[in-house]
């Protein structure tokens, strides 16, 4: 670590962690009820857990850039934040609105909007939460030495992020309008600007990891978060098929959204390059583990299992089914949990001072949390084309189906274990590192 | 070999030109000659309905023109399918409805609210979903009407 005010950034993975374990368990008790065990329906009913989950995934991630924000721009522009103790503000803040949205959820308060749930007293704590980070970091970034554009477009990435938040705040009384511009925040959102951030944080890391070339990674990084937006913006129109808008859209969404996955390819293919072109070898195999695995399984999950179902053709069958459910999971695990991951595990050693880089620990937390993962998805996977040809091709009553496909939900939770126990190791890993401190400035790589 | 600044311009032209086509196809869509959304038909008993829809967060469970979570039926001519009287007993029910042993919160609607949201679901079922309605609703009605 090379500037004090980065050891914030600790406490914003710390919370990350947290809410990361919470969303598994939560995703456990979805799991059980749809294997047939709802035993906690009393008081988690399956709606409460779903939004818990989801929201939850959010919250971690959004908790996961911003320390990622926190570490990177102070290095990136040669100075300390511009405040630190507002940062902290920010923290608690952020803290406290998740969890009075987690524990609302339980007690019926919420707005039933699919990733949204938030009630809207609490979206405008959420704007004022990230109006103050951004505020902080845009300073820091024009107050800085240097304004490198792997910081330009992890904050480019921030700033829309927040802007687009703002059309999901907005009332309709029409189910399809609501529907529409809730997509403007979510597919916007993940297929958009998060990728603006992933990009920024994997240009970072492959910049530190790989003693590739600034210039080099960084045009690369403008070709490929290019890519995504030629192809994500209009790629957006896969949501808008079937809920009532215009045909062209049939026609727009079907030909961008095809594309979508040549982005996540030039990503991946960037990544490998990146890595293979570099002399440095930095001692953090396992950073460049996550780093390089966040790369691939994003083409994959969001890339490959993506375009499987992007197809008016094929999703006119698959749309509101499991298929999705296969398909979010690798995508979010590949595109963003991991970059997560993989920020943590530099950032670590450097905040604290404790160089674990070889720890067998860490490496089985990559392995078993990426095979239970897959093994996941393959579970999702079957289950959703079982519900698709019995339930749309052959007629069979919902219920029905959601029988026949019950044993898959014991396969799924079977990866689930192995994926916990990955993730489980992962957080004692965190655990050894101990805090941040001061005395790691003089070690800093 | 590409230069940095037009990487640049790849990126930052790329963007503003798909952002420009995004906004114009939404505002095509629904203009009035285009829109299939049937927003006319929009009375203040569905308005009650789509609150009580999102108060509830019925999405947890439901899909509803096929968004929301796969644990209960997509509810996309729900009304055609099933009849009125059957949807009404499911929402006013004061214990769980447990279909095939899957539990379904018991709401206990007032009949009024039971009203609103069956107002809300017949209007959806009147929406141009660009024939999604075909695959979820008439096979699932051919099932009910041969049992």
């Amino acid at each position: 670590m090379k500037y004090k005010s980065q050891k914030v950034a600790y406490w914003f993975f710390a919370l990350s962690m947290l809410l990361f374990g919470l969303q598994i368990i939560y995703g456990f008790i979805m799991g059980f009820a749809h294997a047939g065990y709802d035993g906690l329906h009393e008081f988690i009913p399956f709606n409460t857990a779903r939004a818990v989950h989801t929201n939850l995934l959010v919250v971690w991630l959004l908790s996961g850039f911003m320390g990622a924000a926190y570490y990177i721009i102070p290095e990136e522009a040669q100075r300390e934040l511009v405040n630190v103790k507002l940062a902290y503000v920010q923290l608690i803040s952020l803290a406290l609105v998740g969890v009075i949205a987690i524990v609302g959820y339980h007690f019926n308060y919420w707005e039933g909007r699919k990733f949204l749930e938030i009630p809207r007293p609490l979206d405008y704590l959420v704007v004022v939460n990230v109006l103050l980070f951004l505020g902080l970091i845009l300073a820091t970034l024009f107050k800085g030495k240097r304004k490198t554009t792997t910081a330009l477009v992890l904050s480019m990435g921030l700033l829309f992020a927040a802007l687009l938040y703002l059309p999901g705040m907005l009332p309709f009384d029409s189910q399809v309008k609501d529907s529409f511009f809730r997509w403007w925040v979510v597919h916007l959102w993940v297929e958009g600007v998060w990728e603006l951030i992933m990009g920024g944080i994997l240009s970072f890391l492959l910049i530190k990891l790989t003693g590739v070339d600034r210039e080099v990674i960084e045009k690369w990084l403008y070709v490929i978060v290019g890519l995504t937006f030629l192809s994500g913006v209009l790629g957006t129109g896969h949501h808008y098929y079937y809920i009532g808008v215009n045909k062209i859209w049939l026609i727009v969404g079907g030909i961008f959204s095809a594309l979508e996955p040549l982005a996540f390819l030039a990503m991946a293919l960037f990544a490998v390059n990146m890595y293979r072109k570099g002399e440095k070898k930095h001692p953090n195999k396992l950073a460049l583990y996550w780093t390089l695995g966040a790369a691939i399984v994003s083409f994959i999950g969001a890339g490959l299992l993506g375009f499987a179902h992007t197809l008016p053709q094929t999703n006119i069958y698959t749309h509101g089914t499991l298929v999705t459910a296969m398909h979010g999971h690798l995508a979010f695990w590949g595109a963003y949990a991991m970059i997560v991951l993989a920020i943590i595990s530099y950032a670590l050693p450097n905040l604290t001072g404790r160089k674990l880089y070889e720890s067998t620990r860490g490496r089985a937390a990559y392995w078993l949390s990426n095979i239970g993962i897959i093994g996941m998805t393959v579970a999702f996977g079957v289950a959703g084309v079982a519900q698709v040809y019995l339930e749309r091709k052959f007629k069979m009553e919902f219920m029905e189906v959601q029988k026949e496909i019950e044993i898959h939900f014991i396969v799924l939770i079977l990866c689930a274990t192995l994926f916990m126990t990955g993730i489980i190791l992962y957080f004692i890993d965190f655990y050894k590192h101990g805090k941040p401190t001061d005395e790691a400035l003089e070690i800093a790589s | 070999m590409l230069s940095k600044k037009q990487a640049r311009a790849f990126f930052l032209g790329g963007t503003a030109v798909t952002f420009i086509i995004f906004i114009g196809l939404t505002i095509f869509s629904f203009s009035k000659a285009q829109d299939q959304s049937n927003d006319e038909n929009i009375t203040e008993a569905v308005v009650r309905g789509k609150t009580l829809w999102e108060e509830n967060n019925c999405m947890g469970c439901h899909t509803i023109m096929g968004e929301g979570a796969y644990y209960a039926p997509e509810l996309t001519k729900v009304i055609e399918r099933r009849g009125e009287g059957y949807i009404k007993a499911v929402l006013t029910t004061p214990v769980d409805w447990a279909p095939n042993g899957r539990k379904m919160v018991a709401y206990g609607f007032t009949a009024e609210e039971a009203a609103d949201l069956i107002a809300f679901f017949e209007w959806i079922g009147e929406i141009d979903l660009n024939g999604f309605d075909t695959v979820v609703s008439p096979l699932a009605k051919d099932k009910t009407n041969s049992n």
